[in-house]
């Protein structure tokens, strides 16, 4: 239940409002560690509705995600834009702890006072997200940044989870990242509301670029025909269930653009693709249809947890578990029939 | 679930002009493989940028790899813009080739312990492990 805030929290935010960067990179912490009042303070945030654009930055690992995104931050810097960069990194399941650098490809931002940089370490969540990166893309908007930036963690065909963070997805893919049949598979052709093709001065660069044209063309073919495209068990809507209904509502096909982030070629183009997706976002209405769903699953991601915690902290239902446990060591009761007594107990 | 809490965060940062980070590399490398959540920020960090990215990651720790024979500037820069910042709650220890008369000098200016080359790995983690377990526990 949200209350109101404990001193401690309630000066936090204080200075969270006045603008402090200190405040700002505790109260990520707070959230990222889930801290008792954690979703009091988000309560108290996200008061503010959304404001900020955030543009999503995922690909295989080594397409250069983290340069791209350095360039695409200097360039919104030069219109006094001011950034939030949240980029995730693996931990390691063996020791639990995480080696974070992104930071090294973003050096040239690192004194710069209107962006404020975040690495996260994924702490056991498989999405290409940490499991609270989409909380603490809600602080740095409330924060007031007119832009946020997220680069997942490097993934293959299915760390979808930026598709429910971002507003714009950037797939990110190198002339080595194989042939458009590796995008075609399932995942990261479906995401991506932009394509750039990375390291566009190598051999091979043209081809992809091609290939991935072609097979949004493809797409598109059977998408008139609607009912093929949409047969059986669409994993692909199961994975985004926090976007839209769609995945890509009408009106948008994804550009493919080439880029050379080490020099900055293609850059331009690729700030004017994304407010032109920007504009298409508020335009079409899909914009609020994206937020709206993001809401809905972060309500029900809330009860999902509270319901856990309420379950496995309570006594009576540990007690329930444990004489459950006796039952079916002697065979009058299975894990089923304990598990919907335990249920009926929560519910009740 | 473990508590995740408790997950101690440090900032490994290499000043200065020297490029040798090799050292650095094998903290950083050590302190994740120990379970803690290491940001590493690459050679030729200016104390501002140390300072930033200390308060932006929100680290427990500030560790320095200073070969170059500027310690007795860069230590107590570091340290004088963290407090000036807000952030005193930080530690700023670190390591390099480091006379042991600036050691006890450094250290006696709120710098914390500094570690010479050859030291093993473990001693610098239980360092930083006892330190964070005084702060939780004060």
């Amino acid at each position: 239940m949200t209350g109101p805030l404990e001193s401690a929290l309630a000066e936090l935010l204080e200075r969270f409002h006045d603008g402090q960067p200190v405040a700002l990179g505790r109260a990520i912490s707070l959230v990222e560690n889930e801290r008792p009042g954690f979703q009091d303070f988000l309560h108290e945030v996200l008061r503010v509705g959304p404001r900020a654009a955030r543009i999503g930055f995922t690909g295989p690992p080594g397409a250069g995600k983290s340069s791209l995104l350095s360039m695409v931050a200097t360039n919104c810097r030069t219109q006094d834009e001011q950034l939030g960069v949240v980029a995730v990194d693996p931990t390691s399941s063996y020791s639990g702890g995480a080696l974070l650098g992104d930071r090294i490809r973003m050096s040239d931002l690192a004194t710069d006072p209107g962006i404020f940089i975040r690495s996260m370490a994924t702490r056991g969540s498989l999405g290409g997200l940490a499991t609270t990166t989409k909380e603490v893309l809600d602080l740095m908007d409330a924060f007031g940044f007119d832009r946020v930036l997220i680069e997942t963690v490097g993934v293959g065909q299915t760390e979808l989870e930026i598709t429910a963070a971002a507003d714009t997805v950037i797939v990110v893919l190198v002339p080595e990242s194989g042939d458009a049949i590796q995008t075609m598979k399932a995942g990261l052709m479906e995401i991506a509301d932009i394509f750039v093709v990375n390291k566009a001065d190598r051999p091979g660069a043209d081809r992809l670029v091609k290939d991935l044209r072609q097979g949004l063309h493809l797409r598109a073919a059977t998408a008139i025909e609607s009912a093929p495209a949409h047969h059986g068990l669409d994993l692909a809507r199961i994975m985004r269930k926090e976007s839209c209904e769609e995945p890509r509502g009408p009106g948008w096909s994804p550009p493919v653009l080439s880029t050379v982030a080490q020099s900055g070629e293609g850059v331009e183009d690729l700030m004017d693709t994304i407010k032109a997706h920007r504009f298409w976002l508020e335009e079409s209405g899909e914009l609020e249809e994206r937020r709206r769903g993001r809401r809905k699953v972060r309500i029900q991601d809330v009860v999902d947890r509270e319901l856990r915690r309420t379950a496995w902290r309570s006594d009576t239902v540990l007690a329930e578990l444990d004489q459950g446990l006796e039952r079916i060591q002697k065979r009058k009761d299975t894990p089923y029939s304990v598990a919907w007594d335990i249920l009926d107990r929560l519910l009740r | 679930m473990q508590s995740i809490d408790q997950q101690i965060r440090v900032l490994v940062a290499k000043p200065g002009l020297d490029g040798h980070d090799r050292g650095a590399k094998v903290i950083a490398s050590a302190l994740r493989d120990a379970g803690f959540e290491v940001i590493y920020t690459g050679l030729h960090q200016s104390p501002e940028m140390i300072v930033n990215a200390a308060i932006q990651e929100d680290v427990h720790v500030v560790a320095m790899s200073i070969l170059s024979g500027a310690h007795m500037t860069l230590f107590p820069k570091v340290r004088e813009l963290l407090d000036g910042a807000g952030a005193n709650h930080i530690l700023l220890t670190g390591g390099g080739i480091i006379p042991v008369e600036d050691i006890e000098d450094l250290e006696s200016r709120g710098i914390g312990r500094l570690f010479g080359p050859g030291t093993p790995t473990t001693e610098v983690i239980d360092y930083i492990q006892d330190w964070f377990e005084d702060q939780e526990t004060s």
